[in-house]
């Protein structure tokens, strides 16, 4: 027996029932596993009293409701030990009893059994689309979990920032296409099979979409038209912090999603792939006034969301409610459950929806500085996780290039998709503002450095890579709101003809611009960003918001991989071309002067004639060199290298700039060309013929290195 | 379930019959532990095991661990498919050899 099984504390004082039990201890929040028992743990500002409620598994009625006596409270947390409970087969809720006056911001309502805020995993969606626990009186349980995982040597990886390439991944979508040849399509488990695919494309991190607990059936309704069951397929409505999503896991019907979960960050890691969570802290999934009470509205409705004067939901998030973030209590909920992550689930990384609401105060007005936002900033647990903002919310707040940073926020970089999408599609008036994106967006983050924006030209909310070429419009009749819903400011250019076509002549453009586009964006300094299957051109039909699709919209085909195998292939090739170039991955921003010497600035903007960029509104081509002397602060000697964009439809002839040293370009890229001419092997690149003058195709781009 | 441990030429053979759970895992553990202080070399067979659930893969893994600090070292014999596929994903696989037969498991500890 240890000494912890000694501790004089741990035996029961009091019985009710047959069931045996004690004062617990306030903290942790939430249910912990201590010597014979589990202490509970739960906070109410305004409850007048607290019941324990267990369940068996699966057991439609309580076994035991417990009335917490007064003597178990301190301050406004509830405490319980409860002795002799067997910690795999029990699911857990209170009864909160206390005012039911919404006028003043209180909801209470004993006849409801609430799940615990910080339950470390949720019962009742184990199986993903399992509808049989849809009509249960209390259906998200909380559970218990064990929390002694064997990560062996593991640890988050703390990749330099500037060195990252994110991989946006859905859990489901990577793998549930029939064509992916996992063993359990749509899970954690099938992730883990597809890391050699992952390690070959040469990324190396993935942020997976929301895997925090959600109803995958919440609103979900039929189609009308196809008869299509439409559900919360990609997550964006949190349920529970701290539970993961058991239906994401092949062994969540066997209580053991954390495990497989873990397994895959660790498998992750022992391959140099970071994790980056999409978290979701801006609402939850109860909705307004309207909506379920699943866990916080019952237990402090007050506390947890931000409330207008007479007692109705601030709706910041444009789906029902706001998460009260800096209310001090719900920000070390955030903290903790941030916290919790990273140092149990070996998280890298956050990504964080909607991520303005975390600046705003209790009555929804902007704060200067947030204390939520400063508060992660300087987080002792969280001081080498990368901490991304979405730096926008749906009450109109607009953050890019604003946001408040403490030196250590990064922001996805919306102006970035914005230009490089104008750009691509030929618009005037972009050369200027592709300068600064290639540059990693100085005018914006000049003193925050080329980490601070996340490079993007598409994620999941929007066109894929493909359908940005394939498509002028969004085509989202199938989401059942008469296209009414998703972004309609695109910038998208479908090459001639809207949708799928036999046109060789269409289908070879645009795979050409997908080829573009990926230059560009591993070309630019600052933090790439891919949306999962665009190096392999997958599509969502046109479909630019396809939040409720379970289905082909949204899985990725891995036939494509054949399919367009150039597209894959010339993926892998850019990508480990930004990973081979230390000059593509300055942490600081050009000075745009010869800081080393070596007779260049390094960076220097050309046009057709060298050393003469065409700054004016007409103008759709852009040239831009660098020096590698200067990569890494000039501590590293990298190549030279050369870059051209021809977005004009027809061949134009650029002078190129002249190397000094007696270096000579090689040709690297030509998207202008077919396979194999489009690109060559890093070290393979051969030398050009012509050191003077190369004409690039119409909207093509290539890319020299001068070595 | 139900137990069953000999002790042959050095070897601790442990069967199990049944579900591993968090209802019979604390009483498996401490009965093979006793078993463990005066043995390097444990054979388990896991043929008429169901079920193996987070209680009793973490009772495999504490047997591990109590070996592998030591020197020693368990080998698990028959493991169902379901199982293994669980233990797969859920990373316990790892530590573990299996064998198709307490033959074979044995003569792995004759090689070594």
């Amino acid at each position: 027996m240890s000494t912890l099984d000694n501790r004089i504390d741990f035996y029961p004082t009091n019985e009710y029932n047959g069931i045996k039990y004690r004062r617990g201890r306030v903290l942790p929040f939430g249910a912990t596993l201590v010597p014979n028992g589990v202490n509970f743990s739960v906070f109410s500002s305004a409850a007048t009293s607290c019941t324990l409620v267990l369940f068996n598994k699966n057991e439609e009625e309580p076994y035991a409701e417990i009335p917490l006596p007064d003597e178990f409270r301190v301050g406004n947390v509830y405490a319980i030990i409860v002795f002799g409970l067997d910690y795999e087969n029990i699911e857990y809720g209170y009864r909160m009893d206390g005012p039911h006056d919404p006028q003043n911001g209180h909801r209470f309502d004993r006849n409801i059994v609430l799940s615990d805020p910080y339950a470390k995993a949720i019962g009742g969606r184990d199986i993903w689309r399992d509808a049989s626990g849809l009509n249960r009186n209390y259906p998200f349980r909380s559970r218990l979990v064990f929390d002694d995982f064997d990560w062996e040597e593991d640890n988050p990886l703390e990749t330099p920032m500037e060195d990252l390439i994110i991989y946006e991944i859905h859990v489901r979508g990577f793998t549930s296409h029939p064509s992916s040849g996992v063993r359990h399509r749509g899970t954690f488990a099938a992730i883990r099979e597809k890391i050699p695919y992952l390690i070959e494309l040469g990324i190396n991190c993935v942020e997976l979409m929301p895997i925090y607990e959600f109803d995958e059936f919440e609103h979900s309704r039929e189609n009308s038209d196809t008869g299509d069951l439409l559900v919360n397929y990609w997550g964006y409505s949190t349920l529970n912090f701290f539970a993961p999503k058991a239906g994401y896991a092949a062994t969540g019907k066997y209580g053991m999603a954390v495990d497989e979960l873990k397994t895959l960050i660790k498998e992750l890691h022992r391959n140099g792939i970071e994790v980056i969570l999409d978290v979701v802290f801006n609402h939850t999934a109860e909705g307004d006034h309207r909506g379920p009470t699943i866990s916080f509205r019952g237990i402090d409705n007050k506390t947890y969301y931000m409330l207008t004067p007479d007692g109705y939901y601030f709706n910041f998030s444009g789906t029902g409610n706001t998460l009260n973030c800096n209310h001090p209590v719900v920000r070390n909920m955030v903290l903790d459950c941030l916290r919790y992550w990273a140092s149990e689930y070996h998280i890298d990384g956050f990504r964080f929806d909607l991520a303005s609401i975390l600046g705003r105060a209790q009555d929804g007005s902007p704060l200067n500085n947030p204390p939520l936002l400063e508060s992660l900033a300087h987080d002792p647990i969280l001081a080498k996780c990368k901490l991304i903002a979405e730096a926008w919310d749906a009450g109109g707040l607009y953050q890019v290039g604003a946001f408040p940073a403490y030196g250590r926020w990064a922001e996805w970089n919306g102006k970035y998709r914005d230009t490089v999408r104008k750009f691509l599609k030929g618009d005037h008036n972009t050369v200027g503002q592709l300068s600064q994106c290639m540059q990693g967006s100085p005018e914006m983050y000049l003193h925050r450095g080329t980490t601070a924006g996340i490079n993007f030209i598409t994620c999941h909310d929007g066109f894929t890579l493909y359908d940005l070429f394939a498509y002028n419009g969004k085509h989202n009749e199938a989401n059942g709101e008469n296209n009414q819903d998703g972004c309609n400011d695109n910038f998208s250019w479908n090459c001639g003809w809207e949708g799928e076509t036999d046109d060789p002549a269409v289908n070879l453009l645009r795979h050409r611009q997908i080829k573009n586009a990926l230059t560009i964006l591993m070309l630019s300094q600052g933090v790439p960003m891919i949306l999962m299957g665009d190096e392999m051109g997958r599509t969502q039909m046109g479909n630019n918001n396809t939040y409720c699709h379970d289905s082909e919209f949204n899985w990725l085909d891995w036939s494509f991989v054949q399919v367009n195998f150039d597209l894959l292939s010339f993926a892998r090739h850019i990508i480990n071309f930004r990973r081979q170039h230390p000059i593509l991955r300055n942490k600081e921003h050009y000075s745009n002067h010869d800081c080393r010497d070596s007779g260049y600035a390094d960076v220097t903007f050309h046009g057709t004639k060298a050393w003469h960029a065409d700054w004016s509104e007409s103008n759709t081509v852009f040239a831009f060199m660098l020096d590698g002397y200067h990569a890494k602060n000039g501590s590293i000697k990298d190549d030279a290298i050369y870059v051209a964009a021809n977005m004009h439809w027809d061949a134009l002839d650029f002078e190129l700039p002249q190397l000094s040293e007696n270096r000579k370009w090689h040709l690297s890229v030509n998207t202008s060309m077919v396979p194999p001419e489009t690109f060559y092997p890093l070290q393979g690149e051969p030398e050009l013929e012509n050191q003077s003058n190369f004409i690039v195709g119409g909207r093509s781009v290539i890319v020299l290195i001068g070595k | 379930m139900k137990v069953t441990i000999q002790t042959k030429n050095d070897i601790v053979y442990i069967t199990i019959q049944g579900s591993i759970d968090s209802n019979t895992a604390g009483e498996l553990q401490s009965r093979i532990m006793e078993e463990l202080t005066s043995c390097n070399r444990v054979i388990m067979d896991l043929t008429a095991v169901v079920f193996l659930s987070s209680a009793g893969l973490r009772v495999l893994l504490m047997i591990y661990r109590q070996l592998n600090a030591k020197g020693g070292k368990v080998l698990l014999v028959n493991v169902s498919e379901e199982i293994c596929d669980i233990m797969s994903m859920t990373g316990f696989i790892n530590f573990f050899e299996l064998y198709g037969s307490i033959e074979e498991a044995e003569k792995q500890f004759i090689q070594a």
